[in-house]
């Protein structure tokens, strides 16, 4: 056999290595990334998507943060402008996630089937808070 | 000065277009005539872009805030480092910066190219024009122009991201775009040479030192990066395969890919149409980064605000990918390899799966990358992959390129003999085994971990067994002290040595992944006196004591900094000190979110690092996250000798030109022709 075709072969093993590591990390790793709206939906239409690991990007409703700094604890609400429900975390949020308006968050966790949802990561960035602000600037001029 | 920088940036821009114009649409007498003409251009556009570049700085220095990006990302108390790099903070200063950088590698490729390669010069502005004039044009047309006004002057500017007030603001942009932007060099290059149909090898010799110093600055950038967020982002890490950090991992994949694969088309002449599709396809990833981190499709902590800038970045790469492969398709027929491979244990075998390897890891990045996106339009649902994924498949593909790193170098061209295996191998292999045989005496468990410091020690055996051969060669032939032959053997052959140093700076960030494996991290809230302990992955305790926070007006801001004893299995080694720092304007009202400045005690084995969190209702009672996280300091050791390693291969003058000599030869010997 030539030395060309082994490394064909040799080739062919890593590029189905590969494509067989990429496939099944996808399966085992790969989360749902919803919305508010489409995760009500899934879960009012299948109950057992209560108990499925997800990532959820949303905006956090202003007014609603409510924090517990002795327990680290924080409640607040999330909605993408149709619907909302309320989420709990425990743990240290980053400094992005402020008491102001605009924050769009991106949690991984659960939605309950008491309806809140369990979030055990949240990240967070100031949205258009800048834009809003120089727009107020330039209207006021 | 903003009218003047502004008409600069027009001014530049009439003169790519009229470059591109005279260096890809002229024909026959004419072309000849034009040639000379488009050589000039780089120039002249680096002129009207160090004009508007310093029309910039002098606006921000003397904070014009009737500039909107002025008043966007400074203000009157910003010190004077980072108002130089406020430059480059946002969407169009970045740009701004980037069209900078581009002009000037363009104007020095002018300069610094060999005399043997000035016939493809023409082409190589033209190119070097367009791309420049590409990022002109969505500066001025796009909405995203540098010098645009306010209807009125605010008096103090809204300051820079406290996120971006670190030293790494100051170096880790440039960096990273020199080595983006280095890589346009080399593309242009390879498009001069498809369209004059040079396709011998004279273009990859012309691109070299470009192609490494655009990897170099990569390399650093990513590093320093890497840095940036592990002081400043606070979560324990330094990789957390965002997609902007994705994004400079990609062209730094294919660009060593490239560096790799470009030594067999030196040697055999092989690999001519693959060389030229890495080129042209790191250059298009470069540009796939800067689409990424500007248009808002993928959502990251790192890009900038979202906007139509995007779009602009998307068509051209469209439009730059479809007409570089086809005129690549159109020369294929004359980029017939002059060699084909003799057998798999050679070195060319071991660079082609090499290539494979890093090609797979840059199409796992890209994939999972892009899975929201994909998924959502085949499926209809969006589905994220996360680190699992992409630790997951990269763990594996990492490693077998590390094994790789060990073996390309050493083995035979063409056809390596069981003498030759024997000879480079045994002692390495040896040195691997021993190192994975003292670990697990030593209670590693970790599969993955204990594989990456087994192959560490392999290649670092491959290293060093080159480094003592060739300095008893040299002592035997020239009767040498050790230290002398040592300093000769590097500076004589510095591609080679530096390539080894190289290879040894891999291994040092492989070592410090490895650690990555044991993190603990631990959050409590703790009163003054209380304590946290935590375990280290070595085996001893971590006992930290809450000992107070004080409160501080600093410069642009004010500052909460939390204090903690730290005991190591009960002796005391020191303190450890965690800010949360709100800054203010010069009214000395709040702005911005507030920033965690992460306390972090560092040594060979292991870092400590925590973050306060902050005080619960104004008391001194604080919230606080600490990690231990192993051999960290070798991350930015590998850096370290990377940059050393990189500087020796890439060095001016030297006898490098002249054919390699062996100071180990094998039985199969049959060296290519050199350099």
């Amino acid at each position: 056999m030539k030395a060309g075709h082994k490394f064909a072969i040799g080739a062919l093993v890593i590029v189905a290595a590969i494509a067989a590591l990429m496939y099944t990390g996808v399966k085992q790793t790969g989360v749902y990334f919803l919305t508010p709206t489409e995760l009500l939906a899934r879960t009012s239409a299948d109950p057992s998507f209560h108990d499925v690991g997800l990532k959820v990007g949303a905006k956090v409703v202003p007014g609603t943060i409510k924090r517990d700094r002795a327990s680290q604890r924080i409640e607040f609400a999330v909605s993408d402008g149709q619907n909302q429900f309320p989420v709990r975390y425990e743990g240290i949020v980053p400094d992005t996630f402020t008491d102001e308006n605009d924050i769009e968050v991106i949690m991984s966790g659960k939605l309950g089937t008491d309806g809140v949802f369990h979030a055990t990561e949240v990240l967070a960035k100031c949205g258009s808070r800048y834009e809003s602000e120089l727009d107020k600037l330039k209207q006021s001029a | 000065m903003n009218l003047l920088g502004e008409f600069a940036l027009w001014t530049a821009l009439l003169v790519a277009g009229w470059s591109a114009i005279l260096a890809f649409a002229t024909r026959g007498p004419a072309r000849d005539r034009a040639a000379a003409s488009v050589r000039q251009a780089p120039h002249a556009i680096a002129l009207c872009l160090w004009v508007a570049a310093v029309s910039f700085w002098k606006a921000l220095f003397s904070h014009d805030f009737s500039v909107e990006y002025v008043y966007s990302y400074s203000s009157r108390n910003l010190p004077d480092y980072f108002l130089f790099a406020a430059f480059w903070a946002g969407q169009k200063g970045s740009l701004l910066f980037w069209a900078l950088v581009l002009a000037t590698f363009a104007s020095i490729a002018q300069l610094v190219t060999s005399r043997r390669y000035h016939d493809l010069l023409p082409a190589v502005a033209g190119v070097t024009s367009v791309v420049t004039g590409f990022f002109v044009l969505v500066m001025l047309v796009g909405g995203a122009n540098p010098f645009e006004r306010l209807p009125f002057v605010p008096p103090d500017g809204r300051g820079l991201n406290p996120q971006l007030q670190n030293p790494g603001m100051v170096i880790h942009p440039p960096m990273l775009y020199l080595g983006y932007i280095g890589m346009t060099i080399p593309f242009a290059f390879a498009v001069a040479a498809l369209m004059a149909r040079r396709l011998d090898s004279g273009w990859i010799h012309a691109i070299r030192r470009w192609s490494l110093v655009s990897w170099l600055f990569l390399s650093v950038g990513i590093t320093i990066g890497m840095w940036w967020a592990y002081v400043e982002l606070g979560w324990g890490g330094y990789w957390a395969w965002d997609p902007v950090e994705n994004a400079s991992l990609l062209p730094w994949l294919t660009l060593t890919a490239f560096l790799h694969s470009v030594m067999v088309q030196e040697k055999r002449g092989m690999l001519k149409r693959w060389n030229l599709s890495l080129v042209i396809g790191s250059f298009l990833l470069a540009i796939f980064g800067t689409f990424l981190t500007r248009s808002g499709v993928i959502a990251s902590v790192h890009s900038f605000t979202q906007s139509n800038v995007g779009y602009f970045f998307l068509g051209f790469l469209l439009v730059a990918g479809v007409l570089c492969y086809t005129l690549l398709y159109t020369r294929w027929p004359s980029l017939e390899p002059e060699a084909t491979l003799d057998s798999l244990a050679s070195r060319e075998a071991a660079f082609l799966f090499n290539n494979l390897v890093l090609l797979g890891i840059a199409f796992s990045v890209l994939w999972g990358t892009l899975f929201p996106i994909l998924s959502e339009a085949v499926r209809g649902t969006k589905i994220s992959v996360g680190p699992p994924f992409f630790n997951r498949v990269n763990v594996p593909l990492g490693l077998l390129l590390l094994l790789l790193t060990g073996i390309g170098p050493l083995i035979a061209w063409r056809r390596a003999s069981a003498a030759n295996l024997s000879r480079q191998f045994t002692g390495p292999v040896v040195a691997g085994l021993v190192v994975a045989l003292g670990l697990l005496l030593a209670g590693l468990r970790d599969g993955y971990a204990l594989a990456a410091l087994a192959i560490a020690g392999f290649v670092t055996g491959t290293v060093a067994q080159e480094f003592i051969r060739g300095v008893r060669a040299r002592g035997r032939l020239y009767q040498e002290p050790a230290l002398v032959a040592l300093g000769r053997l590097i500076a004589r052959n510095r591609r080679r040595y530096g390539g080894y140093l190289v290879h040894l700076a891999i291994v040092v960030y492989f070592v410090a992944f490895a650690g990555g494996a044991f993190k603990v991290a631990k959050e409590a809230t703790l009163r003054v006196g209380e304590a946290i302990e935590i375990d280290s992955p070595f085996g001893h305790r971590y006992r930290l004591t809450h000992l107070g926070v004080s409160q501080y007006q600093s410069l642009n801001r004010r500052v909460s900094a939390a204090t903690l004893e730290v005991r190591q299995d009960g002796v005391r080694v020191g303190t450890i000190k965690s800010e949360k720092r709100q800054h203010v304007d010069s009214f000395g009202q709040p702005t911005f979110q507030p920033s965690t400045e992460v306390g972090i005690r560092s040594n060979l084995r292991e870092d400590l690092y925590v973050v306060f969190a902050g005080t619960v209702d104004g008391t001194e009672r604080g919230s606080f996250a600490v990690t231990v996280h192993p051999l960290v300091w070798w991350v930015w050791a590998g850096g370290v000798l990377l940059v050393v390693g990189g500087l020796v291969t890439m060095w001016p003058g030297g006898p490098e030109m002249a054919p390699r000599a062996r100071p180990a030869p094998t039985r199969v010997e049959p060296e290519g022709v050199a350099v």
